[in-house]
């Protein structure tokens, strides 16, 4: 393995932590979903260099997705329903900022320890890209821990699934990676029309949608 | 012999020189995003002589450490802007002093301005001073992981070392070389009260660092105070530029015409390196005091991380 | 021939307890008796001193006194004689301040029989070479500093610190009993020189590490046990209050570096980790507290727990690199850790003699009600500031060479194969920094609050300056700390023996380095010269000075101050040390101290102050010693219920406890 191809693989792997501590830092919503955005950026870019050095051209489609869907198509549409349900405004978190990123730091440490124990004969390059995508996962769970809001916490949910993607992508030779993509954004889709489905329930306690005609005034 | 002597020389008096045009550069810069005319490059110097020409008017209250802060401010940013490599690496007394020693020198800098708030017995100057202390007590030790970090990877403390070795091709793409970047970069933001920590141009009392702590300044001593605080500023922006762009640093004992080749680099550097501070500075607005200590804990874990990181295992 | 001298010099003070006692209450007696106690530290340091720097053997001699089947061992070797100088420097300095500020004392009675004797017991501790000895030494050191601790017995905060202090002191020389009990084993060696040669086990010596951490943790101030330290320390009379925080708490390291590296075999991987993890937590704890005091003597004793944290940090750094035999990197450590013992006894003392200076020209030890005194006590003003900025750890003074060389053993520990260690000490580098940074807007507080400014109240404007005994003790540890900060590779030659006796190597020799730098590992690799940057720093500021004042203007006039034209007369509007220390307190103390502030402001008309009010919790307080007291408390009401039993219940318990033994013999035998 070359030398360089390790090292940019280390450096957007590394990319991806740093944007998931960005993510824990941020205060309000609109910031948030940009740095999402930048995140499933910096994913797409990795599995095409995965792609790249694995010699592997079904990756291409995995990174091509993540670009379309994650990056772009899912932080448009978050976008549009915080505007629409009004809360673009500052999150409220369960946990202040530092404790949280101590925290993260904490659970950066412990992957670190747990990965590199368990696969000391593994591939060097494969293993601490594998440290580095377990880091990204503990991140998004601690996200989601540490957030009251269900937009950041389904944010949390997106990036967690970042770094499985990250994983799968590190570990050459894992089948069906781009099924597994396709199935994880689909479901990423459900959850955020579920969410909408919760806050129209919540505000009309129902989600009969004759209900909601009536409330906007049409008469049927 | 003669030639490091001279070149040590060179170095110390350019980064004097050097700083107000700096300044003036930043600020010329920021006019201009502004869609301002901005002063003239070499408005700081003018600055400077006309405070030096004029009285100092001293408070009845200040005493005899007022009057010898400055120069203690002066002498100690001088001191460690003289030992940054700028064009060429193997300064004849970079041996002195590592990266820690320069922290710990601008620290004392530090400390000496915040007793000068204090001196007079004024409310400006104490909430200057308790802002100044709470914002070092962070960004301090961020700096001292980010030295960690590089002097794990360079193998040495020493400036010129590590500017050598990072020139080299020995460096790879490192993750906690980006990580220790960022952190570097807010931490360089913090300790030279910039927006958004500080603002360096206003003197409304709520939103003054710096300039609450040297309000009783005049004269001659305010012309020291504004010129180490430019000697500051151009120091970071050296150590950046040695560490992380190091094309063009002239190595020791190489010949005059890669010595024009380093300057000329340096000063290249020096105008980009200005020139992305004052965007950043214009597209960004001035933080609450408040989430500054959030700001520069963020900076804290970066560099805590990227240490981390590299204790863990060598290839990162 | 060494050891003879200091023995010598002990007995006298010793002899000189009862003299004071003999000799009453005469200002006479006061000069007499520190004038002695300062000639025979002087003898005593100067013998320790050729000691160390002449390497010489050891010396060890058996007094046919004390426990009759083992007499009292007493040995000086190298770590012994770097000890001896560190107590016999700090007592000579303070008895030369107490040459002037003793004749401020209310109650010399209280205070001068006992200071000879802990002068003597401190030396003993350090000779000790038995069990015996070693114990019954430090017992009456802590009981002659409780004495005069309780000297001004009529000031309730001060009856509660000794009682405390009495306490941990007991609880600390409980665990060290054990210790040496363990090491002893069951043949009753208590001799030092029998534990050495005894080899003890890993299990024994982990369990002398953890009872040697408590007792002589305890005694250093080590958290959670430190609770003492703040109480006691600010109640004696300050000359005493430099001796215990600067010097009584390095005899307490010493009796660590004793067990753990001398007498508990080989360290075992994991020690360092436990001692690295309370010595991190020490420091940043101790310097945060030291932030929200604003008596000067409590937030100085403060900040002698935080810096035996960044000591115990060296000696943990140290114990690492020793178990993982990388011998060069451990000289490194526990020559850092040393030099940082004698660097803060230098300051620690500077520090509390300026404190007792204050005190005795104002009668405050509160910051808020000092300020502007640097008008009017010029040379404390100025010593003082040598403290602050050499306690903060600032070039070219002595604290930062100290620091700098424990943070370039953290750079050498990624090569320490234990994976705790590799996540602890990046972890101990953060807390490391941290506190530095904390220490020295701690300081620029103290010294701005109190020396700066205006004063507050009329006890301050009429300061006068003090006497010279004390202003010539303050100007002698300034001194050194300079020196000890401009020449730092002479006094890490003088440490070479004791790192070769107890680590198996030593640094490198720092003589023949080029313009007097030191040279921590190799040139290559890092080097700093204090000498060098003190003499830049003086030549571009006087160069500066000069070249602006020849060629631009040198005038100067006197006007009120700017203020930005709300010039206010009062000194009230000033800062206050609360006041200064609110942005951190809002920062790290409503997490760590859960500090909450609350203002009342009166509405129109009222004529009530407005009224802020700052409530702090101390953490360790609330979770570990009122849970106990709590349930000693408990525990005792229950037990005491024993008392008032008829004599039937009486008879019962003791044929109950018989049958019990004899059912005992029989199941056992």
């Amino acid at each position: 393995m070359n030398g360089i191809d390790f090292d940019i693989a280390h450096l957007l792997a590394g990319s991806l932590v740093l944007i998931s501590f960005l993510e824990l830092y941020q205060d309000r919503l609109y910031s948030l979903l940009n740095i999402y955005a930048v995140h499933a950026l910096v994913l797409a870019a990795s599995v095409a260099w995965q792609a790249f050095i694995q010699d592997a051209p079904h990756l291409y489609v995995t990174a091509g997705i993540a670009l379309v869907f994650k990056a772009i198509v899912i932080p448009v549409a978050l976008h549009r329903i915080i505007v629409r349900l009004g809360i673009h405004r500052e999150i409220e978190k369960a946990v202040g900022v530092g404790p949280a990123m101590l925290a993260g730091i904490g659970l950066v440490a412990l992957s670190m320890v747990v990965m590199l124990r368990v696969t000391q004969d593994a591939d060097p390059l494969a293993r601490e890209d594998l440290a580095f995508a377990l880091s990204v996962v503990l991140l998004g769970l601690l996200m989601m821990v540490t957030r009251r809001n269900a937009v950041s916490q389904v944010v949390g949910f997106m990036s967690l699934e970042n770094g499985l993607v990250l994983a799968a992508t590190g570990a050459k030779g894992m089948p069906l990676v781009v099924e597994i993509s396709v199935a994880f954004s689909i479901l990423i889709a459900f959850i955020v029309v579920g969410i909408f489905l919760f806050r129209i329930r919540e505000r009309f306690d129902t989600v009969d949608v004759q209900v909601l005609d009536r409330f906007r005034g049409e008469r049927r | 012999m003669i030639l490091d002597v001279a070149v040590q020389g060179a170095q110390m008096l350019l980064v004097l020189f050097l700083a107000p045009l700096f300044t003036g550069f930043v600020r010329k810069v920021k006019a201009r995003l502004l869609r301002r005319q901005g002063p003239p490059l070499i408005q700081p110097y003018r600055d400077l002589a006309r405070l030096m020409r004029k009285d100092v008017v001293l408070a009845d209250s200040a005493s005899w450490l007022f009057r010898v802060i400055p120069y203690l401010i002066f002498a100690a940013t001088w001191v460690a802007a003289s030992l940054v490599p700028t064009f060429r690496t193997g300064l004849l007394f970079s041996w002195s002093a590592d990266l820690i020693a320069i922290i710990a020198l601008l620290g004392s800098g530090r400390f000496f301005l915040a007793l000068a708030g204090l001196d007079v017995g004024t409310s400006f100057g104490g909430i200057g001073s308790s802002r100044e202390v709470m914002i070092a007590s962070l960004a301090e030790p961020a700096m001292i992981m980010i030295v960690f970090t590089l002097a794990l990877i360079a193998g040495s403390t020493q400036l010129s070392t590590m500017a050598a070795f990072m020139a080299s091709s020995e460096v790879g793409l490192r993750v906690s070389l980006g990580l220790a970047l960022v952190a570097l970069m807010m931490v360089a933001i913090a300790e030279n009260g910039r927006i958004p920590v500080d603002n360096p141009a206003t003197h409304l009392e709520l939103t003054m660092v710096h300039e609450a702590m040297v309000l009783e300044y005049s004269g001659r001593h305010l012309a020291l105070i504004e010129l180490s605080a430019s000697l500051k500023l151009i120091l970071y922006v050296s150590v950046i530029a040695c560490l992380f762009a190091p094309w063009g640093l002239a190595s020791s004992g190489a010949g005059l015409p890669t010595l024009a080749v380093g300057i000329a680099a340096y000063a290249g550097k020096l105008a980009i390196g200005g020139f992305l501070l004052a965007v950043f500075e214009t597209s960004i607005a001035k933080m609450r005091v408040f989430r500054v200590p959030e700001f520069l804990g963020a900076a804290l874990m970066l560099g805590l991380l990227a240490t981390l990181l590299r204790f863990v295992s060598g290839s990162f | 021939m060494t050891l003879t001298i200091v023995l010598v010099c002990a007995v006298v003070l010793l002899v000189f307890a009862p003299v004071a006692v003999a000799l009453g209450r005469s200002s006479a007696a006061t000069r007499l008796v520190y004038g002695a106690c300062m000639l025979t530290s002087a003898v005593s340091l100067t013998a320790a001193m050729a000691h160390l720097l002449c390497a010489g053997v050891p010396e060890s001699i058996t007094l046919p006194v004390g426990v009759p089947w083992l007499g009292a061992h007493l040995r000086i070797d190298s770590l012994s004689a770097f000890f001896l100088v560190v107590v016999d420097l700090g007592a000579m300095s303070a008895s030369l301040f107490a040459l002037g500020y003793g004749q401020h004392e209310t109650a010399p009675e209280r205070v001068l029989p006992f200071y000879p004797a802990f002068l003597a017991a401190m030396t003993l501790v350090v000779l000790a070479d038995d069990a015996f000895t070693y114990l019954l030494s430090w017992e009456f050191m802590s009981l002659t500093s409780w004495a005069m601790v309780m000297a001004h017995h009529r000031v309730p905060e001060n009856v509660r610190a000794g009682y405390v202090y009495l306490v941990m002191a007991s609880f600390g020389t409980l665990a060290l009993l054990l210790a040496f009990g363990l090491l002893a084993g069951p043949d009753g060696l208590y001799a030092f020189a029998q534990m050495r040669a005894a080899h003890p086990s890993a299990a024994l010596g982990a369990l002398a590490l953890i009872l040697a951490l408590i007792g002589a943790g305890s005694k250093a101030g080590l958290v959670p046990l430190h609770v003492w330290l703040p109480l006691a320390h600010p109640a004696a009379p300050s000359h005493v209050s430099a001796l215990m925080s600067g010097v009584m708490t390095k005899v307490a390291v010493y009796g660590f570096v004793r067990i753990v590296f001398d007498l508990a075999g080989g360290p075992a991987w994991w020690w360092s980790i436990v001692v690295l993890a309370f010595a991190g937590v020490t420091t940043v704890m101790g310097v945060l507290y030291a932030l929200m005091q604003h008596d000067l003597k409590r937030l100085l004793a403060y900040h002698t727990v935080e810096n035996i944290g960044i000591i115990f940090i060296g000696l943990g750094l140290a114990l690492a690199f020793k178990a993982h035999g990388m011998l060069f990197a451990a000289a490194l450590a526990f020559t850092a850790a040393l030099l940082h013992v004698f660097n803060h006894s230098l300051f620690k003392s500077l520090l509390f003699f300026g404190a007792g200076a204050v005190l005795t020209a104002t009668g405050e030890r509160d910051m808020e009600h000092l300020g502007g005194l640097i008008h009017r006590m010029p040379q404390t003003a100025f010593v003082f500031l040598v403290g602050c900025v050499a306690i903060s750890a600032l070039p070219p003074l002595n604290g930062f060479v100290s620091e700098w060389l424990t943070f370039q053993a953290i750079l050498l520990s990624p090569q320490i194969p234990s994976w705790g260690l590799k996540l602890l000490v990046p972890a101990v580098g953060a807390l490391l920094a941290l506190s530095a940074a904390l220490a020295a807007a701690c300081f620029v507080k103290v010294y701005g609050v109190a020396f700066l400014g205006r004063p507050r109240t009329p006890a301050a404007e009429g300061a006068t300056e003090v006497d010279s005994f004390s202003l010539a003790a303050m100007m002698l540890l300034a001194s050194l700390c300079l020196l000890a900060g401009i020449l730092p590779g002479l006094f890490i030659d003088a440490l070479a023996p004791v790192s070769s006796a107890l680590i198996g190597a030593h640094m490198p020799v720092q003589g023949g380095t080029q313009w007097l730098s030191i040279v921590p590992i190799a040139a290559s690799r890092s080097s700093y010269d204090g000498l060098l940057v003190f003499l830049f720093m003086i030549i571009s500021g006087t160069l500066a000075a000069f070249a602006i004042h020849r060629l631009a203007s040198d005038r100067l006039r006197r006007a009120p101050a700017w203020d930005c034209g709300y010039p206010d007369a009062s000194p009230a509007t000033q800062y206050s040390a609360m006041s200064f220390a609110q942005p951190i307190r809002r920062v790290f103390g409503t997490v760590v101290f859960r500090a909450r502030e609350e203002g009342f402001m009166p509405p129109p008309g009222d004529t009530r102050p407005a009224r802020l009010t700052v409530e702090l919790r101390d953490p360790i307080w609330d979770a570990i010693y009122a849970p106990i007291i709590v349930g000693i408390g408990f525990a005792a009401d229950r037990l005491n219920r024993l008392q008032f039993l008829t004599i039937r219940q009486f008879l019962s318990l003791v044929f109950g406890a018989l049958v019990i033994l004899l059912l005992v013999l029989a199941i056992w035998t």
